[in-house]
């Protein structure tokens, strides 16, 4: 079980890295979906079967799609990066990875307050989840549903066609 | 029926913290190298589930299932930014006819 855990972490570490190596868009969307798949092994690992369903379902599922649909619909073959300077590309990634640091020997001596377990394991089934979430959290349920809302209003108003008014209408 | 799992046993909490610090700076570092909008985009997506991931493995050694309806609700919140995101991303390119963040400078005063 700890190997699995490690194997896990490293493979989705290294299919990260790949999603922001890897030069064309849809192999890096493709390396992406497997980061989300292994991200779900993790919540299975975790007793949270519910989340890793729902991951698979709406991550990898749901945004993916529509992630290679916008890719492939864009055509984005001719310009593959073409504005390359190293300076400022070095200085990000070095900045990066020196917060990085800060943050690893900042966590690894950190030790966490208080640790005991209150709740029970079984807290990620769906039966635990579920009544939670209509006891406690419903009214940030039902407003999730209004940004459902606002957010397909605004996709239709931003994908219309835009009718082209004349310049000289404008001017008084 | 109440036993531990052999993870939560033999994996302490600081393992989970470094691998989702690891991931958010994957992310963070793909958003400042990357030029492409798409790329960028994804990389928020990868901060985001780092974040989840954290939020799950506190909640799941914890015993609370308050951090999983809060990762429910981010999942939420991320289709509905995606959506809205790549909508824009194509309105862009309809403009502009490209993807490359360093020529999206219209709004610069």
């Amino acid at each position: 079980m700890q190997n699995l855990f490690y194997i896990l972490s490293g493979l989705t570490i290294f299919a990260a890295i790949m999603v922001i190596i890897s030069k064309h868009p849809i192999r890096s969307i493709l390396f992406l979906v497997f980061t989300f798949f292994l991200i779900s092994a993790h919540y299975v690992l975790l007793n949270a079967q519910f989340l890793a369903l729902v991951n698979v379902v709406v991550y990898a599922g749901a945004i993916m799609v529509l992630f290679l649909f916008v890719v492939m619909f864009l055509n984005l073959n001719q310009d593959i990066e073409r504005f390359k300077s190293w300076i400022p590309l070095s200085a990000a990634a070095i900045s990066g990875a020196c917060l990085f640091l800060v943050f690893f020997s900042a966590f690894r001596t950190s030790v966490l307050a208080s640790h005991e377990n209150t709740g029970g394991y079984q807290q990620g089934l769906v039966e635990n989840l579920g009544e939670v979430l209509y006891r406690d959290y419903l009214f940030p349920m039902e407003i999730c549903s209004i940004l459902f809302l606002v957010a397909m209003i605004g996709v239709v108003l931003l994908g219309r066609k835009e009718r082209v008014e004349p310049i000289k209408n404008l001017v008084p | 029926m109440n036993t531990i799992p052999e993870l939560i046993r033999t994996v302490p909490l600081q393992h989970y913290l470094v691998l989702s610090t690891c991931l958010f700076f994957i992310g963070m570092i793909g958003v400042l190298v990357r030029r492409n909008i798409i790329i960028v985009f994804m990389c928020i997506e990868i901060m985001l589930n780092a974040v989840n991931l954290l939020m799950v493995s506190v909640s799941a050694y914890r015993g609370e299932a308050s951090g999983q309806i809060m990762v429910l609700f981010i999942m939420a919140v991320a289709a509905a930014e995606v959506s809205v995101g790549l909508a824009i991303i194509v309105m862009m390119y309809k403009n502009l006819k490209t993807t490359n963040i360093d020529l999206f400078n219209q709004l610069k005063g």
